[in-house]
């Protein structure tokens, strides 16, 4: 009981080698709030998961309609892959200059990284608009169906990104660098990180994958 | 709680680390950190540029071209988990590396079960014209 009483108080007092064995307190805002906006994305990217796995068996069931290798133009992909890799890294520049309190790279690197997810966004759009006036919309086949779904998701989670975008720039701009606020954009970084590690599966398992086979 | 948030801002030392957190070094001065940034952007583009062009070479064996465009896909996400959202092998990381080994899990078993499942039924069904014949 004493032995235990005292490794215990031991454990307790040994606060730099507490790491994963649950005796150093509680951990601090930052950790609990980034692990927990972590699950989040994992099970986003599982839902992911489920809509690839929907496009990987309907791929092929084109009920007579047009073909992914007809459809796809991969200059555009190509494009879209650009201004989404250039934004994530943007978006890094823009966590770097938070972590140095630098307001004007701050809103700098954050309007590069919103302008370039809307060129994203654009990008897509007038691929889809092709699609539509083309008669390839997503009731023409199965597989356009689950096309429009995947890759139209994914849309719209930049979407939302880049309402989340315009409202960290809004409240850094009021509210300055407090600690509420600088949690929230770590969020924000690893959601705007996560969407572009999800659109490297759809380039290549969806775009490029569909013109070879 | 003043001094709590100067704690976390930086302090990796016996601490966990929030995915997305540089890590490490405390002292890593910001030309090291941008250089980690656009390291990882160069090799993403190189990969990048490799898919674009495994599908219009006839260097690769073509049925080969599918896992070749795989490889270089899961090749890619570890550079983005590494370098933009700094998940890595260090102590400090081990909470987020076992909750993203739980999720690739998942995903595995969503995506390859999936196709493997719907590969089969494919191939003991009925062709649909002949289902059809046999309803009339």
């Amino acid at each position: 009981m004493t032995a235990l009483a005292l490794t215990a108080g031991a454990a307790g007092t040994d606060h730099a080698g507490a790491t994963g064995h649950g005796a150093g307190g509680p951990a601090p805002k930052r950790i609990i709030v980034g692990y927990g906006f972590w699950i989040f994305l994992l099970s986003d990217v599982i839902m992911f998961s489920a809509f690839f796995a929907t496009y990987a068996v309907l791929a092929s069931n084109t009920a007579g309609g047009p073909s992914a290798r007809q459809l796809f133009d991969l200059r555009n992909t190509a494009l879209e892959t650009a201004c989404l890799l250039a934004s994530s890294f943007t978006c890094g520049m823009a966590s770097l200059a938070v972590g140095q309190r630098s307001m004007r790279w701050t809103q700098l690197t954050l309007l590069v990284t919103g302008l370039l997810g809307a060129g994203f966004l654009a990008l897509e759009f007038r691929e889809f608009a092709g699609l539509l006036a083309r008669g390839a919309g997503p009731s023409r086949s199965a597989f356009l169906s689950a096309f429009f779904t995947l890759v139209g998701c994914h849309g719209l989670h930049v979407t939302a990104g880049l309402l989340w975008l315009g409202t960290m720039m809004a409240q850094f701009l009021a509210k300055g660098f407090r600690q509420d606020i600088r949690l929230r954009f770590l969020c924000f970084s690893l959601f705007w990180h996560a969407l572009d590690i999800i659109w490297v599966a759809i380039f290549s398992l969806v775009y490029l994958v569909g013109t070879i086979l | 709680m003043s001094t709590e948030n100067e704690l976390d801002a930086g302090s990796n030392v016996g601490q966990d680390r929030a995915p997305g957190d540089e890590g490490g070094d405390e002292d890593r001065s910001l030309s090291a950190e941008v250089r980690g940034y656009v390291l990882g952007l160069v090799l993403a583009i190189a990969l990048t540029i490799a898919s674009f062009w495994a599908v219009q070479t006839h260097l690769i064996y073509g049925p080969g071209i599918p896992m070749a465009l795989v490889a270089l896909a899961v090749a890619q996400m570890g550079i983005h988990l590494v370098f933009f959202l700094h998940i890595t092998t260090g102590p400090d990381n081990t909470n987020n590396v076992l909750a993203l080994a739980f999720g690739v899990l998942i995903v595995g078993l969503v995506v390859f079960g999936s196709v493997w499942v719907m590969a089969h039924l494919n191939h003991n069904m009925v062709p649909m014209d002949e289902l059809m014949r046999m309803q009339r």
